[in-house]
């Protein structure tokens, strides 16, 4: 079992441990609810060490990266971020993740721990020869920090202006070199910090003494449910691909070839069968979670592949593959929780809208 | 972490007030501390017939559910109506409004197969 560069911060914020995909890391501290209302109003952060960080650089490298991924990386300016998809040649989703190109030749993707071997095999079998990459997972630390008032956060430690959303820009602290992302996973104004793993432990001090709430990947798996961020695993497989997930924004059609776009472009042609659904409970209920069925007319179509009990709208939400028939909002669908059936509606993506000031 | 001394408790967690022939069960301070954060409880019907150790309710916290076992075999006979509007009553108040449900107990000798508190106290590490 692998544990982060923050293990013992974690242990020393009262974290209660759990395996996550290999790693050691932690569920909750306080309590996920109190955790999740600090990233609604104020500020939290997340250990997401056991990310992935891959580098490819050389000659061409955006083309290249374009034909292994569905955005357009081309389009990207240099500090630049977007998500993406990787996909199996068949359209499904062999990972969700984030590209930033940090120069003109040279990228960096974030990936989900849960995948970097299989996603180092992937891109080392399918780049293009003469480009150097590099998995510098294992080097580098990520902090998370999100809410509205990460911003000012930020400005408390770091001297560097903070970037706009979606763009990438060198930090310093305690004199060795990261980066910042503006972006994150839960909804919330925000940026992601990686450090080489040295610097990690005091960075996490500074951003405790800064009012930062330690929040664990319970709080982080019901925030990013509440914006229908999917979750790979649960609401992506290599059985779905990133336009039945409803992702549709992320693949570029229109650029040159990439694995899996022939099965895309069939699939927008002739319209989905099936696509990643909200769906919110209109009843009390237990919290919803994955694998429950989903039942329409009395008969059982489909299971949820994430569940949770609202924090902020106190109901319960899931999302679900549903047949596209059946996968408008208004549609009336029940979700069973050992053996009975609770009164459920097809919504609007995401659930939860910041409240207008 | 409190443990009341007049009460029985189960290797589960679970803890049982006698009166008469009638108990009251709920689960430990020390397993709300683990669950934390109980948004739903799962009652059982009045009438349930249940045996020793077997399932009898569901509790759930943000992260998961959790199995409540009877520590007695019996007959439901009450479930907490608090809890349908407030089960965090589970947290705040475990040995007194977080009370579960209460059964009519068949066999009065399964209480000595339960622990004490020093019993339970030593199970838990404390």
């Amino acid at each position: 079992m692998k544990s982060t560069s923050l293990h013992a911060s974690h242990v020393a914020a009262g974290a209660r441990i759990v395996d996550f995909a290999g790693w050691q890391m932690p569920i909750q501290y306080k309590g996920i609810l109190d955790e999740h209302n600090a990233v609604r109003t104020g500020a939290g952060m997340f250990d997401i060490s056991h990310m992935g960080e891959f580098f490819v650089e050389g000659p061409n490298a955006a083309a290249a990266l374009d034909r292994l991924l569905t955005n357009n990386v081309g389009k990207l300016a240099i500090g630049e971020g977007q998500y993406s998809l990787m996909l199996n040649d068949k359209g499904g989703v062999i990972d969700d993740l984030i590209i930033y190109r940090t120069d003109e030749n040279k990228f960096l993707l974030v990936v989900n721990a849960s995948k970097i071997d299989e996603d180092r095999d992937w891109v080392v079998t399918h780049l293009a020869e003469g480009l150097y990459f590099e998995d510098a997972s294992a080097l580098y630390a990520g902090l998370a920090v999100q809410g509205p008032n990460s911003p000012q956060i930020f400005t408390k430690i770091f001297s560097t202006e903070l970037p706009a959303r979606n763009q990438l820009a060198v930090i310093e602290f305690n004199g060795v070199q990261g980066f910042v992302a503006r972006t994150g996973y839960t909804g919330e104004d925000g940026y992601e910090l990686f450090v080489p793993n040295e610097a990690a432990p005091a960075l996490w001090d500074a951003l405790v003494a800064a009012g930062t709430t330690p929040c664990g990947l319970g709080a982080r798996d019901t925030l990013r449910l509440e914006m229908c961020y999917p979750l790979n695993g649960n609401d992506l497989s290599p059985d779905h691909t990133p336009l039945e997930a409803g992702l549709g924004f992320f693949v570029d059609l229109t650029k040159g070839d990439f694995i899996g776009k022939p099965i895309l472009a069939a699939q927008k042609e002739a319209g989905v069968s099936r696509r990643l659904s909200a769906i919110r409970v209109e009843e009390k209920s237990p919290p919803l979670r994955p694998h429950y069925p989903v039942v329409i007319d009395g008969n059982p179509v489909s299971e949820t592949t994430s569940g949770a009990l609202s924090p902020s709208l106190q109901y319960g939400i899931a999302m679900a593959y549903l047949p596209v028939e059946y996968s408008k909002p208004g549609q009336a669908v029940e979700v069973e929780v050992r053996g009975k059936r609770y009164r459920a509606v097809v919504c609007k993506k995401p659930f939860y809208a910041k409240p207008k000031n | 972490m409190s443990i009341p001394a007049d009460l029985k408790y189960a290797e589960s967690h679970e803890w049982i007030r006698v009166q008469d022939n009638i108990g009251t069960v709920g689960i430990t301070d020390h397993a709300q501390a683990e669950l934390s954060d109980i948004v739903f409880v799962e009652a059982p019907a009045i009438g349930k017939k249940v045996s020793a150790k077997g399932n009898v309710a569901v509790v759930e916290s943000v992260k998961a559910a959790s199995d409540i076992y009877s520590p007695v075999s019996g007959e439901v006979i009450e479930a907490n109506p608090l809890l349908e509007s407030n089960s965090a009553l589970l947290n705040t108040d475990p040995y007194g409004d977080g009370w579960i449900y209460k059964i009519k107990i068949e066999n009065a000798d399964e209480l000595q197969q339960l622990k004490d508190a020093a019993g339970y106290k030593a199970q838990i590490g404390e």
